[in-house]
Order: structure tokens, then C-alpha cells, then sequence
């Protein structure tokens, strides 16, 4: 029931057909329960890695084994929200089995009560969000993708946010997968934190971090982001003999 | 209340032109009003009116759901779009006299073969509006509802459709307009009953008063159901538009 990731190569090619290496060597595996976090610098390819992993886009070297009839759940990097719908009905869209009591729960957390009938063109960005953090996790998902979920928000209600997201994912145990640029926000959350390279991502370096999320204090907290920074592609075998 | 202060102003310069031009060429509206009268107590007019809504209906109809069920697939399938291209560019320019002529003298005076001349002439620009707005749905909704494993009978339903509604609300609009035209030459061409039929008599006959009573009132129908039933689905199908904060 593991994800199994073993991307050798994704290229692109461009309107003039010269060909981009996107990504070159994404391995690793996540169980149920862990939290992976994707860092790495704006536009490494880690969007693209994001679609691969989803299942919407076949066209690469490699293989993803994902467990079998896993439901997912995603937040993309805009809230891709249907203009058209409620906010309730978007979320009953993707989640037509999600009964009033759990729907209730998921719009009372993310504090979404009062605008359940709004149209998503009435909502602020961070609104936006939480509702399409309120859909992914109506599905009650298996594979759980976020895609910067935090970007662009500003400080106070990105950190409420990301309080929220890792109440969320303590509930479930479900394989999720963050991207993010924010060093901090990856080692607030994240189980097993994957460093990437510019482009083309390759994994630089893994970090697991032992310590459980709601356990770790900020001494601990700055000095795995103080290693990371000091050393973000420390080879595994160097780190391990150390 | 503007509305009708500018139809009294198009009322007010026929008068005026029909006392100018002599009521042999332009009867005043008082003369007209009586031939409407007349003629619908003989009910001949509701028959005539009717008659070519019930041909209307029928071609619209067709023309619609058979050209956005085309439109879409040229839209999506990129081979169904190369094999439809040329033929659509011959239909859009195809003269609708030339469809309605050939349909008459294929398949005989018939009512299927004034609808589906009508129909024909109405098809391809159909298919061209909701081609267009097949082009523009937004590949990132479609990705959502691939993710999120939304069948596709839903993700239609409530993705697709609603990105499609201002270009099915344009096509039928534009549509309506091109059938209610082409209808009375349909009519006037072929067929024994009908406003078309109706003005091809007056014609002959050079009975103005009667040419103006059902050209009138098949434009007071025209008005009527693009008032109450285009545009208020218009105004649906784009609510969540106006609400935008």
C-alpha cells in the first residue's frame, strides 16, 4: 500500500521542439501515515512531478506505483474551484459520499460555515484555499497532493493554515505530499522532507525527522532547517556515516 | 419604460411616413391594425403563426443539438476537426435559397424537407460558436475533475456545460435570428400555410395592409419569445458572473 516513485527522466519539448529536461532522478517512497515535503527552488519541475504522481500526465521514463484504487485528494496551486458552484457543491462534487455530519465537521474546522452558498469569484484567496483543502479532504483521500498550499498568503494566516492542514493529516492515515518553497512550513510538517534540485529536479537529499509533528519544539525546528541550509545536498551515505 | 418610449417613436415615424408616402404604398398603422383584427377572428393568423413556430421550433431544435453535439467533438477530437473543417466551410457559405431550392426539388414539397433546409442552414454556424467554446474550456477544470476521479457523466454536467452555457446562449440566439428569417423563405418557396405563404399571396396580390399584418406580428412573436425565454436564460446561465465581489 506504499507509493512507489521511481521517475528516471521527463522531458519537454517547446514550440520551437527543443527539448528541457524537467526531471531527472525522483526515487523514493512514502507510506501511509508519513507526510512527504518537496523543497526546492521556483520552478524546478516540481509542479510537473506533482501531475505525474496524480496520474495526469503518462508521458514520462519511469514508474510511479501508486496503491491500487487509491483515492486522491489535491490541492492545486490555484484552488481550481468551480466558478459556477457553491462553495458547498463544490465540495459535494468531488465528495458525493460525504454525509451532512462529516461535511459539517470538515466546514466547522476550516471555518467555512458562513460561506457555504457563496460563489468562489466572492471569496478571498485564503477562503479559496480552504475550500479546496475542505474538498480534498471530503473525499476522505488515500494519496493526499499539496501543491503550495500556503503560497501567497500572508504570515498570520498562512501559519493558521498550516496548523489546520497538520490537525488534518494527524486524523488520516494517508500518504500526502507537499510541495513548497518555505523551508519552515516543510519542517513544521513534513515526516521525510526531499530536497531538490534546480532544474532539472533530481533529489538532493532526504531528511527524515523523527521527531512527531506536535512534539517538536522550535529549538529542534531551527536546527533542522540550520543543517539543511548549511548542507542541502549532503550525500545520504556521508550523513548516514556521520 | 425606455423601451416604450422608443417603440412610440418608430409607431410615431410610420405614421407620419404613411401620410407622406399615401396609404396605397404605406397604410398608416390604424389600417393595419384593422387587417390584424380581422384576420384573427378568422383565426387564419394564429393558424399561419402556428404553423411556421411549430417549423421553427422543430429546426431550431435540431440544428441546435445535432451542431453542438459537431461543434463539440470538432472541438475536443482534433482528426474530427480536420475531416468536418472543409465541409463546414462549404455550408457556411452555401446560400440558404440554394439549400431550400435543392431540398424541395429532392425530397419533394414536403414539411421534412423545409425543416431540414431550414435546419441546414442553421447547422454550421452552430457548430462553429460551440466549437469555439469547446476550444476555450479551461484544461485545468478538466484536470480537477480527473484527479478528483469525477465520472464523466458529472464532470459534463457540471464542468463542461456550464463553460459552454455562454456559447450555447450565443448560438441559439444568433440561431433563432437566422431561422426566423429563412423559415419564410422556406414557406414562401414551398409550402401551403405559414406566415412565408402568407406574405407570398399578400405579395402578389400587392395587399400591403395584409404583408404588414403578419410580418408584424410574427416580429411581435420573435420579441416576445426572445424576452421571455433567450434572455432570461442568458441572464441564468451567467449569474454567478454578476455576483462576482
Amino acid at each position: 500500500m506504499r507509493l512507489e516513485v521511481d521517475i528516471t527522466s521527463k522531458t519537454f519539448e517547446n514550440a520551437t521542439r527543443e527539448r528541457h529536461d524537467v526531471l531527472t532522478g525522483i526515487r523514493f517512497a512514502l507510506s501511509p501515515g508519513e507526510v512527504g515535503v518537496f523543497v526546492g527552488p521556483s520552478g524546478c519541475g516540481e509542479s510537473t512531478m506533482l501531475r505525474i504522481l496524480a496520474g495526469l500526465d503518462h508521458d514520462y521514463q519511469g514508474r510511479v506505483s501508486r496503491p491500487p484504487n487509491a483515492r486522491i485528494g489535491m490541492v492545486f496551486q490555484e484552488p481550481r474551484l468551480l466558478p459556477w458552484r457553491s462553495v458547498e457543491d463544490n465540495v459535494r462534487l468531488a465528495a458525493p459520499e460525504a454525509d451532512d455530519a462529516k461535511l459539517a465537521t470538515l466546514f466547522t474546522f476550516l471555518e467555512l460555515n458562513a460561506h457555504r452558498s457563496h460563489f468562489p469569484t466572492e471569496l478571498s484567496l485564503g477562503l479559496a484555499r480552504r475550500v479546496a483543502l475542505a474538498r480534498a479532504f471530503a473525499v476522505e483521500p488515500d494519496f493526499l497532493i499539496l501543491d503550495e498550499p500556503l503560497a501567497s498568503l500572508d504570515d498570520a494566516l498562512a501559519a493558521r493554515l498550516r496548523e489546520e492542514i497538520a490537525t488534518l493529516v494527524e486524523n488520516r492515515a494517508m500518504i500526502t505530499l507537499l510541495v513548497t518553497h518555505n523551508l519552515d512550513d516543510a519542517v513544521r510538517l513534513g515526516d521525510r522532507l526531499f530536497l531538490l534540485s534546480a532544474r532539472p529536479a533530481r533529489i538532493l537529499r532526504e531528511v527524515p525527522i523523527a521527531t512527531p509533528r506536535a512534539a517538536r519544539r522550535e529549538a529542534e525546528i531551527a536546527a533542522i532547517k540550520a543543517e539543511i541550509v548549511r548542507r542541502p545536498d549532503a550525500d545520504r551515505n556521508e550523513r548516514d556515516a556521520s | 419604460m425606455l423601451r416604450l418610449l422608443s417603440l412610440a417613436v418608430l409607431l410615431g415615424t410610420w405614421w407620419i411616413a404613411a401620410l407622406m408616402a399615401g396609404s396605397a404604398k404605406l397604410p398608416p398603422p390604424p389600417a393595419v391594425l384593422a387587417t390584424v383584427i380581422t384576420e384573427a377572428e378568422s383565426g387564419a393568423l394564429f393558424l399561419h403563426l402556428g404553423v411556421t413556430l411549430a417549423r421553427v421550433a422543430l429546426a431550431f431544435v435540431l440544428a441546435m443539438s445535432l451542431g453542438s453535439a459537431i461543434g463539440y467533438l470538432m472541438g475536443r477530437v482534433r482528426l474530427a476537426n480536420r475531416l468536418g473543417d472543409p465541409w463546414l466551410i462549404l455550408l457556411l457559405n452555401l446560400p440558404a435559397l440554394v439549400v431550400i431550392v435543392l431540398a424541395y426539388i429532392w425530397a419533394g414539397l414536403t414539411e421534412a424537407a423545409a425543416i431540414a433546409a431550414i435546419a441546414i442552414n442553421k447547422l454550421p454556424t452552430a457548430v462553429v460558436t460551440l466549437r469555439e467554446g469547446t476550444r476555450a474550456l479551461d484544461p485545468s477544470l478538466d484536470e480537477m475533475a480527473t484527479v478528483f476521479a469525477i465520472p464523466r457523466g458529472r464532470a459534463f454536467r457540471h464542468v463542461v456545460l456550464p463553460q459552454l452555457a455562454p456559447y450555447i446562449a450565443a448560438a441559439a440566439r444568433s440561431g433563432l435570428s437566422l431561422v426566423w428569417k429563412i423559415v419564410l423563405v422556406a414557406e414562401l418557396l414551398g409550402r401551403p400555410n405559414g406566415v412565408g405563404f402568407e406574405i407570398g399571396v399578400a405579395f402578389q396580390l400587392f395587399d400591403i395592409p395584409l404583408l404588414l399584418t403578419y410580418s408584424l406580428s410574427f416580429a411581435a412573436v420573435v420579441l416576445v419569445i426572445e424576452t421571455l425565454l433567450v434572455q432570461p436564460f442568458e441572464t441564468r446561465v451567467s449569474r454567478w458572473r454578476l455576483r462576482a465581489a
